[in-house]
């Protein structure tokens, strides 16, 4: 490894100057603006968690971590979510908070990168926290305030694509006794593979009928009416009530009318052995990778021991900002001020006026008008100078 | 909100090996290409009227495209795909581009104490030798693969092979199957719910010249 160059930053890490921060905090407002009104509270939590609890407890893999040792010896990580940090804490400082809880947060995680650039290290998030709900209407709430968050934001199109990890479970165990096949079609999934996908089935010896639906999950994408074609897939048990939940998820979602935004998507896997029933992903028109994901993750809590069903989202703020639009109006004009010493008195005084009036006012110290520069002229609005005393 | 709005569909192809049979498969699909596509220097070039753009790129460049989403859609080796591990839909075998991933050495190898590779698939070649249990250590060439074994620079190489003509001609055979490659229809993860009209149309054009038996 060469030594870094004084420019040089650890790799996926990113200053972010004034005029693309200005833009985020003016994301931020919004969202926090329309996430509070459904009684989120915001939240915060430290930086850095022990590996053996949230790091051990999180959906990120362990590879994906940056880990560290405390004065103590105990590898800490930086938090690479903030759904885990929530779950402790709903589970120890809150454990006597009656259910549900809503949370929500706006907060930097940390994910360590290994391929090259495009990829940020830290990067910050806008996400929500349902805990407590098991019911459909929860899974609704978290999706319809995901539609009204990036409609808030201002993004121009957007889609928010939904599956249920039982739905792919459930089919793979009603058509697949052994084990090692399901799991490789499962990756295959996971992977996006439908090639790969599509060669395992062939080369099993299966009823044509359980072929055909095997081969028809990978075309379960699109709207309302790809709940009967998935119904028609499944015989009984998980697949069914999978099915089920999402047919009243839908009718939720139509009584919020955000069903225009949305898609189904069957075979939607966003991670394995984390999310338990619904998920979902968003994603914007000209953006590349998906904006939000979120969903039903009913085993995290326990963990830290007080089990609840619970689901969520998270916004990814860098993305967010590649798809809204330039903020209107111009920032606020920027005054000058210059002043000699002997009417430091009167001109800060007056500087403060004027800032009270809505202007952004920087003073300087001079000798005479002429060390105000060309450059100044450029960045400044308007330039007032206090030099002369006043008779 | 339409969902069907700005459904314009930018395909990333690959300039190489597989190019000409390609186009002939783009054609076969019944989608309008130019006679730019096939002798421009040109790198983006829109068909009019058809709401299609392509975009020329080198064959290990093609996924990286499409991950990042500057290409909806892609068409590309499987040995590209395994190699370079990125982020995006496989959603067909096109049946086109045939060859075999293979490990060739001279015809007189013989296992080494401390077996050298060379390739230009890396991540194929290390994964693979890890799967049997072998450690080797390899290393990563351009092109003209054959060279190494010939000049001793390592005692096996690991590369993709169509006809096989050109391990004879340098006195290489081959050793070791690994797969199959064949070209691939890829596509982005956010175009592939964002412009699904588009992508599952030209999925299902592509489908259609596809012999059914092998789909």
């Amino acid at each position: 490894m060469t030594k870094p160059l004084g420019f040089e930053k650890p790799l996926g890490m990113r200053d972010i100057l004034p005029d693309s921060l200005v833009k985020q905090r003016h994301l931020e407002r919004a969202l926090r603006k329309c996430i509070e009104p459904w009684g989120y509270e915001e939240i915060s939590t430290p930086s850095l968690e022990y590996y053996d609890t949230v790091g051990v407890a999180s959906a990120i893999v362990t590879d994906r971590m940056f880990r560290l040792l405390d004065k103590q010896g105990h590898t800490v990580v930086l938090r690479p979510d903030m759904t885990t940090p929530i779950a402790r804490v709903v589970s120890s400082l809150y454990k006597d908070v009656p259910l549900p809880i809503r949370l929500f947060y706006q907060a930097n995680v940390f994910r360590a990168q290994e391929k090259e650039a495009g990829r940020n290290a830290e990067f910050f998030q806008t996400g929500i926290e349902l805990i407590g709900d098991a019911s459909e209407d929860a899974d609704a709430e978290a999706i319809a305030l995901a539609v009204f968050c990036l409609r808030a934001a201002g993004v121009a199109t957007f889609r928010i694509a939904i599956g249920h990890v039982d739905f792919v479970e459930g089919l793979l165990e009603e058509e697949i006794a052994d084990e090692e096949v399901k799991s490789q079609f499962r990756t295959f999934l996971y992977e996006r593979d439908f090639v790969g996908y599509r060669q395992l089935l062939s080369s099993l010896e299966l009823p044509g009928e359980s072929k055909h639906r095997l081969e028809s999950l990978l075309r379960l994408r699109g709207g309302k009416g790809k709940i009967d074609e998935a119904r028609e897939l499944t015989v009984n048990g998980k697949a069914r009530r999978a099915v089920d939940t999402v047919a009243s998820l839908w009718d939720a979602l139509e009584a919020y009318g955000v069903t225009d935004d949305l898609l189904l998507d069957f075979n939607l896997i966003s991670n394995l052995n984390y999310y338990t029933g619904v998920v979902f992903e968003g994603y914007a028109a000209d953006l590349g990778s998906p904006l939000l994901g979120g969903g039903r993750y009913d085993h995290l809590a326990a963990q830290f021991g007080r089990p609840a069903p619970a689901t969520g989202f998270a916004i990814k703020m860098d993305r967010l900002l590649l798809v809204t639009p330039e903020m209107d109006g111009p920032p606020p004009a920027r005054v000058l001020l210059c002043y000699t010493a002997q009417r430091r008195r009167e001109a800060l005084a007056e500087a403060q006026l004027l800032r009270e009036d809505g202007l952004v006012v920087v003073t300087r110290l001079i000798e005479q008008e002429s060390d105000v520069t060309d450059s100044d002229k450029a960045v400044y609005a308007k330039i007032i100078c206090m030099t002369q005393k006043e008779e | 909100m339409s969902l069907d709005r700005s459904q314009k569909l930018t395909i990333a192809m690959p300039k190489g090996r597989i190019f000409e049979e390609a186009v002939h498969f783009l054609q076969q699909a019944g989608l309008q290409v130019t006679a730019e596509l096939q002798d421009s220097r040109k790198l983006v070039i829109p068909v009019e009227n058809a709401q299609l753009e392509f975009i020329l790129a080198k064959p290990t460049d093609v996924p990286t495209y499409v991950e990042y989403g500057v290409a909806d859609v892609g068409v590309v080796g499987k040995d590209v795909l395994l190699e370079e591990e990125r982020d995006v839909y496989e959603l067909l075998d096109l049946q086109i581009g045939y060859c075999r991933m293979m490990v060739a050495g001279m015809p007189d190898w013989k296992p080494t104490e401390a077996p050298r590779v060379a390739t230009k698939y890396p991540k194929i070649a290390s994964r693979y030798f890890r799967e049997q249990g072998q450690q080797v250590e390899v290393i990563k060439l351009n092109g003209s693969v054959e060279l190494a074994p010939m000049i001793g620079l390592a005692d096996r190489i690991v590369d993709i092979v169509s006809t096989g003509r050109t391990l004879k001609e340098n006195g290489l055979i081959e050793l070791e199957h690994i797969c199959e490659i064949t070209t691939r229809l890829i596509a982005n993860r956010a175009s592939y719910r964002m412009k699904s009209g588009a992508v599952d149309d030209i999925a299902q054009k592509f489908m259609e010249v596809i012999p059914r038996s092998i789909r």
